[in-house]
């Protein structure tokens, strides 16, 4: 019994920049060549990294394990093609940091076919076996934040789940990938949701989707029909609805607790295309080797919605797709959040949803003259989280890092950049924030 | 492999939404030019020298300032043209030149530069320059012309090109302006004449219809908080309102309070500065109420006709204090935060 409320809900403040999904929305997801060379990073999740298990020299076939998980909060890494580990060392990353990484050369001309390992069926499997088979297959938040998933979903005694919410809202701009993962991968949602539900124990799922997606709306709706746990809920097309904390309020009217996580208000969320893959990957045991990557903006030649296999170097998408001439930023993820690109040599990680690139014509308008606060009130108008951005903008610039956390509650924010957005007097607010969160906590290691 | 390429850099949001503080300042001055044409055309050559130099003085005011204290100049920002129109508007049509250069330069100087520019003053400028003027000048800044003379479009009244330093004598045309005939004299002007701008008053007070369509196109473009007119006219409404029915023969009737003098235009555009006003929705609500209640409280108790610079600068300087106190509770968080 699923309807589709035909009421979008939304919260309160948040902004609304052009969704510029135009370009990449109906383009069907298409295979990605493979690198010459693929470097799997063994710390592209929050938490452990994860430990080699094959040496250098050694074969490997498409789909086998190469890493373990290197503890609870870690999970197993794959060969995303057959071929020969080359080397085991060093690899830029999107942070800018040196990380242990598995660097695979393809055999040219390998069929390609992908290794199995033991199937994890719904309807046999424990939960805590369903928890294992996801830390197994190598899944982490497809959404951004790469946190493990089987941690997430590993409720302690004292926690109890009333919701499950899988959060196709997307609404970054620019991006598109799960837009197209709810299009065409519409079975692998359904199943994903109902392993996702027997770990948890939640009584029901609500998938959310921005009204901006009426075609994906359509497709899990009828496909839920018949689903009495799960429900497609539309949401009013508004930033930043899809964070998560943001969502919760939305659909559900609940706040997660500052410093607190979704369980506290008995709620999981998870990406829809992390519960895709949980889908696609468990009854046949294996493991994430690609995902879904929206490569667009105005400074990419051939845009579009591509498969591509995990450990794929920036430069080789960028090479494959071409570059603009005047093309001057590059950023993973969306133009709002997406941190820009430090180094082309960086591969493509599992939190890697976007790779958008903007030639000189966006960043003039990003490059305007700074002036100084007129204290019109826009910032905190757009604050999804009712901070007051002006304040803490001023204490920023006088250094008082201190009374920002203390009196206006910095660790608060997530920098989804609103108040940057907004600002008339073009002040860094957010990256003032960013800077001023790593300021406080390098103090603190101190 | 890829050619050789820069590539910048930045820190996210890469997007913005091109609002911004000049064009901010640059509609405020179009949302203005109505009043300042139809105050042009009610009182002629005069008035419209009379707009010109008190803009013209408070962009070289602060262009000048700005270079003696070796910063860049911030003419840039349009704040300085806002300022002296604003400041022109509330000048009477007929004061000498000189007189506005003054006030024009002690807006700039004494109600901007001196709190640190644009963003960090705590009263009006436009208001700190009459305020002075008006204790300098205190007959000049209260006698009026009569709108509308024959000859405006072609001769300079006398008094505008009054040699500075010296004051004029007062002009025989002069009349009460209809706040003043009811305060001293008891004479009620009806709402109606008031509301087209067909009386006598200072050179923008005029027109309530020019003054309300000009503040909803910038409410329209999110660059004024219509929270703040509309809670300064309700409130004088209300508050004279009740005074009114208590007795009508000595209190005046609530419409002829919200059209006469300055209400509109002050409540419209002065109260209005983003600068000068509360951040938070709340607060200016808060703000709204104590301009409205000081400018009857001044109107009917006060020792002066009007009220509605006073109520203003006052207000402004509570700003901080209503910054303080209004609170907005933060997402999942009980306690509530300052906003200031």
């Amino acid at each position: 019994m699923t309807t589709v409320a035909i009421d979008t809900k939304t919260f309160a403040h948040g902004v609304h920049p052009p969704d510029s999904k135009e370009d990449t929305r109906d383009l069907a997801v298409r295979q990605f060549p493979f690198a010459p060379v693929m470097v799997i990073s063994l710390s592209q999740h929050l938490g452990a990294p994860a430990k080699a298990i094959v040496r250098e020299g050694q074969e490997v076939a498409r789909g086998q394990k190469i890493a373990e998980p290197g503890g609870f909060m870690s999970v197993a890494m794959h060969s995303p093609a057959s071929g020969v580990v080359e080397r085991i060392g060093l690899a830029p990353s999107s942070m800018g940091k040196m990380v242990e990484a598995i660097f695979i050369r393809p055999f040219p001309s390998s069929t390609q076919e992908i290794a199995e390992g033991v199937p994890c069926l719904l309807d046999r499997a424990t939960p805590q076996e369903i928890a294992t088979a996801i830390q197994q297959a190598g899944v982490v938040g497809l959404g951004g934040a790469a946190f493990p998933t089987h941690v997430k979903l590993s409720l302690k005694e004292d926690q109890h789940a009333d919701t499950l919410l899988i959060n196709g809202v997307e609404c970054e701009p620019y991006l598109t990938t799960d837009h197209r993962v709810m299009l065409e991968q519409v079975d692998d949602i359904v199943l994903g949701v109902h392993y996702t539900l027997k770990v948890t124990g939640a009584e029901k799922a609500i998938i959310a989707i921005e009204a901006n997606k009426p075609d994906a709306i359509a497709a899990l709706s009828a496909a839920c029909a018949n689903e009495a746990a799960i429900d497609v809920q539309a949401l009013e097309v508004k930033y930043p609805q899809g964070a998560e904390k943001i969502l919760i309020k939305a659909l559900l009217g609940r706040e997660v607790p500052s410093g607190g996580l979704p369980i506290d208000v008995h709620v999981v969320s998870q990406n829809v295309a992390t519960t895709a893959e949980i889908g696609r990957l468990l009854p046949h045991g294996r493991g994430i080797l690609e995902r879904v990557v929206t490569v667009g903006g105005p400074g990419v030649k051939r845009k579009g919605n591509y498969l591509i296999s995990i450990g794929t170097p920036l430069r080789f998408i960028l090479d494959h797709v071409g570059m603009a001439e005047n093309a001057s930023r590059v950023f993973l993820g969306g133009p709002m959040m997406g941190p820009a690109a430090s180094n082309l040599d960086i591969p493509l990680t599992k939190g890697t949803s976007g790779v958008v690139v903007f030639t000189e014509n966006e960043h003039a308008s990003a490059e305007q003259k700074v002036y100084p606060c007129i204290r019109c009130g826009h910032c905190l108008d757009a604050c999804p989280l009712f901070l007051n951005p002006s304040r803490l903008g001023s204490l920023a610039r006088n250094r008082e890092y201190d009374r920002m956390v203390e009196e206006q509650n910095l660790f608060d924010c997530f920098e989804c950049g609103c108040c940057t957005y907004v600002c008339p007097s073009h002040i860094p607010l957010a990256q003032y924030f960013r800077l001023a969160k790593g300021i406080v906590r390098e103090q603190a290691a101190k | 492999m890829s050619e050789a390429r820069t590539l910048e850099i930045r820190t996210s949001p890469h997007i913005h939404s091109g609002d911004s503080t000049d064009a901010i300042m640059r509609n405020v001055a179009l949302a203005v030019l109505p009043v300042a044409l139809f105050s042009v055309f009610a009182y002629g050559l005069s008035a419209l020298l009379l707009l010109g130099m008190a803009v013209a003085t408070c962009v070289l005011s602060e262009h000048w300032l700005c270079r003696r204290g070796r910063r860049e100049s911030s003419v840039g920002d349009w704040s300085a043209v806002v300022t002296g129109l604003l400041f022109g508007l509330t000048l009477p049509p007929w004061l000498p030149l000189w007189m506005a250069i003054v006030g024009g330069f002690f807006a700039i100087a004494l109600g901007k530069l001196l709190f640190g520019g644009l963003g960090y003053n705590v009263f009006n400028p436009a208001l700190v320059g009459r305020v002075v003027l008006q204790g300098a000048f205190p007959v000049a800044m209260t006698s009026w012309n009569a709108p509308f003379m024959a000859e405006r479009f072609f001769a300079l009244l006398p008094s505008t090109l009054t040699f500075p330093f010296t004051v004029p004598a007062i002009d025989a045309t002069s009349g009460a302006t209809p706040l003043a005939a009811m305060k001293f004299a008891g004479e009620a002007t009806a709402a109606k004449d008031l509301a087209l701008g067909l009386v006598g008053g200072s050179t923008g007070e005029a027109s309530a219809v020019l003054i309300v369509l000009g503040g909803a196109y910038l409410a329209y473009r999110n660059m004024l908080n219509w929270r703040i007119p509309a809670t300064i006219l309700l409130t004088v409404f209300l508050f004279s309102g009740l005074f009114y029915l208590l007795d009508p023969e000595v209190y005046p009737a609530p419409t002829f309070m919200l059209f006469a003098g300055g209400l509109f235009f002050g409540a419209v555009f002065m109260a209005t500065d983003m600068v000068t006003a509360p951040l938070a929705s709340l607060g200016v609500v808060l703000y709204g109420v104590l301009i409205g209640t000081m400018v009857v409280v001044i109107r009917l108790w006060g020792g002066l006709p009007e009220g509605v610079q006073y109520s203003i600068l006052f207000a402004n300087g509570c700003v901080p204090l209503i910054d303080r106190v209004v609170r907005q509770r933060v997402y999942g968080t009980g306690k509530r935060r300052q906003t200031a």
